[in-house]
């Protein structure tokens, strides 16, 4: 059971991961450690900067 | 952040520990340990049993063999060649320096620069590089039976593809990430880095023009098809609204929803097709589809981001693995036998239908995606390197990224070479050959003397039932031969024959979204390139390098599109059949981008000394630049007017001249002028690649040449910085590097 809902925690981590649902938790962590006391942007706005990056610097996809 | 390092080595046994900070846990391992006995039984085994496959897969005649012997030679030789030539490279040329900080921890700041866990960085890595080409390649080379394309695959991937990969990134990760383009003009000097931007822009119109094309030619005629691709654009648009405004940064719970409605668009194309009003709205010519598809493509390089092309590439992303690891299943379960021949009449002579050429070079500029992508330089350099976590990583993420996609073209091989050989020929020969009647088509497949039985008319018209389409002649581009493969392996897995025609819809939908996907943000980058290089030029220009000047932005996404949009246009009214003109420039587009990113990872090698181990990348860009450059002789010069594009020009003309109505494949005076043009300019496109390729590599030479003479311009890595993290190098963690994780996890809470 616990090895099981180990297994299942993984692999939702990695999902997470790999489509950006833990990237605002992963910019928090790295505020508070490396900016720590300093503001930081909420989530909306965290989105709305990540996609502004975006647009200035766009990402290849491959054939 | 500090220059001055305290770094310090702690040697136990095989291992050596080294921090850079003596307060803090190891950030890197060396550990020189010799290759236990328990390891080199297994790898022994592996490769007797890859041994054994590959015997079966090459040597077996006179009977049908088996898929999963293809599975199993190519499992086997990637983890051979994984485990020593990659180990190899590592040790000899990319010396990685896990103390050193890679781009991702120099420059983190929680968004585009981020030290990512390597597995998930692999899989990201993964999503960039692999699209339709490794798909769309290998079923086309199956006219020449399935051997020549396999070996291709496995071995270029292992001695070619990977190493390209890997050392691109390797070089890009020692000077901050930058891309090819500037890489190319750091190392070689402005004018070859010029030639080799110009280069990479060109080559950039011609791939997204013959993807586009792949897309229209699956897609034309085909209502349903067409729907479900339709539908996909609403669906993103939904999705990128609900992560904007309504639960921002849910993107797996958004993307779940978007594969939902993706899934049901598909089951609901068949219903549409078959009603009045469907059959009218979504029954396009591939002439209307191309202008959809430049549309669209203008579209998503000038919408924001966030409203089109994020929420597509997320779609895109978790259809992509799912439907990998789907087909891998299925072929597993299914265990399909072989139809195609090993090797086929084709092999040995020039004029196949599928595509003209002999075995060499054509075979290998057809496979270009899933054995050598030069495309995948530019996802190593710039990209990736922003999300390493450590330099020992990048043999995971660089070289098993690409043999994950070297799989996934041998999963595409199979795919092709099960479909029923008549019928293959059926779907995949030009529409001036087949006919336009399931008559005349099958007595055109009847006639190639293929091996088992012939093919009838009232065959060819059930395939095309069976799967929900009016008609599967003359299909080219590789897509619908795929999807006929991938719902022949399916429906016998999940489903049932009742689920042929939704597995047939479900594959065309996912090669479109690739396909639309490297289009969007295709031409999105090919436009910053643009106006980059037009900005460079200065004077008034010099306001095109600000991206969020509209007018700018505008005139540079209206310059690409109509680049790729008017050869796109090209190959569909093509009175020859587009797919076979114009997919070779596709490969030799590719395969020239390889040849630059090749010709700049050998000199960097060169100027680092290591001119003992300079043939790594050398024996791939030797073969790499005969394989273009013969092919690209023969376009530009053969004497065969299949072959070659000025032959066929000028017999053309010859034709006009004397003022004949129809001559060859075209039918009437206007498709013999098309016929002019187009050849003229598929001429020209060959004459400029290879002009603007070989004055890159000539640089190259003459920089590598200097360098063994101990002058020339001088290595441009960065100054290393010391690292201050620790992560594990491969896929699973050794037992040392379990022990310092715990030691760093222990001091994170």
């Amino acid at each position: 059971m616990g090895r099981a809902a180990h297994l299942v925690r993984r692999i939702g981590w990695y999902i997470g991961s790999l489509m950006g649902d833990n990237h605002y938790d992963r910019y928090l962590a790295h505020r508070r450690r490396h900016h720590p006391g300093e503001p930081v942007l909420s989530e909306r706005d965290y989105w709305k900067q990540r996609h502004r990056a975006a647009d200035l610097n766009p990402q290849g996809r491959c054939c | 952040m500090a220059t001055t390092t305290s770094r310090s080595e702690e040697h136990s046994g095989d291992i050596t520990y080294v921090r850079t900070d003596p307060d803090r846990p190891p950030v890197a391992i060396i550990d020189r340990s010799p290759i236990s006995a328990r390891h080199k039984v297994i790898f022994g085994v592996i490769a007797v049993f890859g041994a054994v496959a590959w015997a079966i897969v090459a040597f077996a005649r006179g009977e049908s063999v088996n898929a999963v012997w293809f599975v199993i030679a190519a499992i086997c030789s990637y983890i051979v060649g994984y485990r020593f030539y990659a180990r190899l490279i590592e040790m000899k040329i990319v010396r990685p320096r896990d103390d050193h900080a890679t781009p991702a921890e120099i420059f983190e700041n929680g968004t585009d620069y981020m030290p990512t866990d390597r597995r998930v960085l692999f899989g990201h890595h993964f999503a960039a590089i692999a699209g339709a080409g490794p798909l769309v390649g290998p079923v086309l080379a199956t006219q020449m039976g399935y051997l020549p394309g396999t070996i291709w695959i496995i071995i270029g991937a292992v001695v070619a593809g990977c190493v390209q990969d890997y050392l691109v990134l390797a070089i890009s990760t020692r000077r901050r990430g930058r891309s090819l383009g500037q890489m190319v003009r750091d190392e070689f000097g402005g004018f070859g880095g010029t030639a080799a931007i110009l280069a990479v822009l060109a080559i950039m119109v011609i791939l997204l023009a013959v993807l586009a094309l792949v897309v229209v030619n699956a897609l034309a005629e085909s209502p349903w098809g067409v729907f479900s691709i339709a539908m996909t654009i609403p669906i993103a648009v939904f999705m990128g609204l609900y992560l904007r405004f309504f639960r921002p940064g849910r993107v797996s719970e958004v993307s779940l929803i978007g594969v939902v409605l993706l899934l049901a668009a598909v089951a609901g194309g068949g219903w549409v097709a078959e009603t009045s009003w469907g059959a009218d709205w979504f029954t396009l010519s591939k002439v209307t589809l191309s202008w959809c598809i430049i549309g669209y493509g203008l579209a998503a390089s000038v919408l924001p981001v966030w409203l089109l092309l994020a929420p597509r590439d997320y779609l895109s992303t978790f259809m992509k693995v799912g439907t990998i690891a789907l087909l891998a299943v299925g072929i597993l379960i299914a265990r399909p036998v072989m139809e195609a021949p090993a090797v086929s009449q084709f092999a040995t002579r020039a004029d196949g239908p599928v595509f003209a050429g002999a075995l060499f070079p054509f075979l290998f500029i057809t496979i270009a995606c899933g054995a050598l992508s030069g495309f995948h330089a530019l996802i190593s350099s710039g990209t990736t390197p922003k999300l390493l976590e450590k330099e020992g990583q990048m043999r995971l993420i660089g070289y098993g990224g690409m043999l994950t996609e070297s799989f996934v073209a041998i999963m595409a091989l199979i795919t092709a070479s099960i479909v029923n050989q008549h019928l293959y020929f059926v779907i995949n020969s030009p529409g001036a050959v087949t006919g336009t009647s399931a008559s005349s088509a099958a007595a055109y497949a009847n006639g190639l003397g293929l091996s088992g039985t012939p093919i009838t008319a009232e065959q060819i018209t059930a395939a095309a039932t069976d799967v929900g389409e009016r008609s599967v002649i003359s299909r080219t581009g590789g897509a619908p031969t795929l999807a006929l493969g991938m719902s022949e392996v399916l429906h016998q897995v999940f489903g049932g024959t009742g689920m042929k025609a939704f597995w047939y819809h479900f594959a065309i939908m996912f090669e479109a979204l690739f396909i639309l996907t490297t289009v969007d943000a295709g031409t999105r980058v090919a436009r910053f390139m643009l106006s980059d290089a037009l900005g460079n030029l200065g004077g008034r220009l010099t306001k095109l390098r600000d991206p969020s000047w509209r007018i700018g932005a505008w005139a540079c996404s209206l310059i690409v599109v109509a680049g790729w949009g008017s050869i796109l246009l090209m190959g569909v009214t093509d009175p020859l059949g587009g797919i076979n003109t114009l997919f070779p420039l596709f490969g030799i587009a590719n395969q020239l981008l390889a040849a630059i990113a090749l010709a700049l990872v050998t000199v960097v090698v060169i100027k680092k000394g290591l001119l003992k181990w300079a043939w790594i990348p050398g024996v791939p860009l030797a073969w790499d630049a005969a394989v273009t450059l013969t092919a690209s002789w023969q376009k530009i010069f053969s004497a065969d007017p299949k072959i070659g594009y000025w032959q066929q020009h000028s017999q053309y003309v010859a034709a006009r001249a004397a003022g004949k109505a129809s001559f060859g494949s075209a039918k009437t005076p206007e498709q013999i002028d098309a016929v002019i043009r187009n050849t003229a300019v598929q001429g020209t496109l060959s004459i400029v690649f290879a002009v603007l390729v070989l004055m890159v590599l000539a640089v190259g030479l003459l920089v590598a040449v200097r360098s063994v003479r101990g002058g020339g311009r001088p290595l441009t890595e960065e100054e290393p910085v010391p690292s201050a993290l620790f992560a594990p190098r491969g896929l699973i963690p050794t037992d040392a590097e379990k022990e310092v994780q715990r030691r760093w996890d222990a001091l994170h809470t």
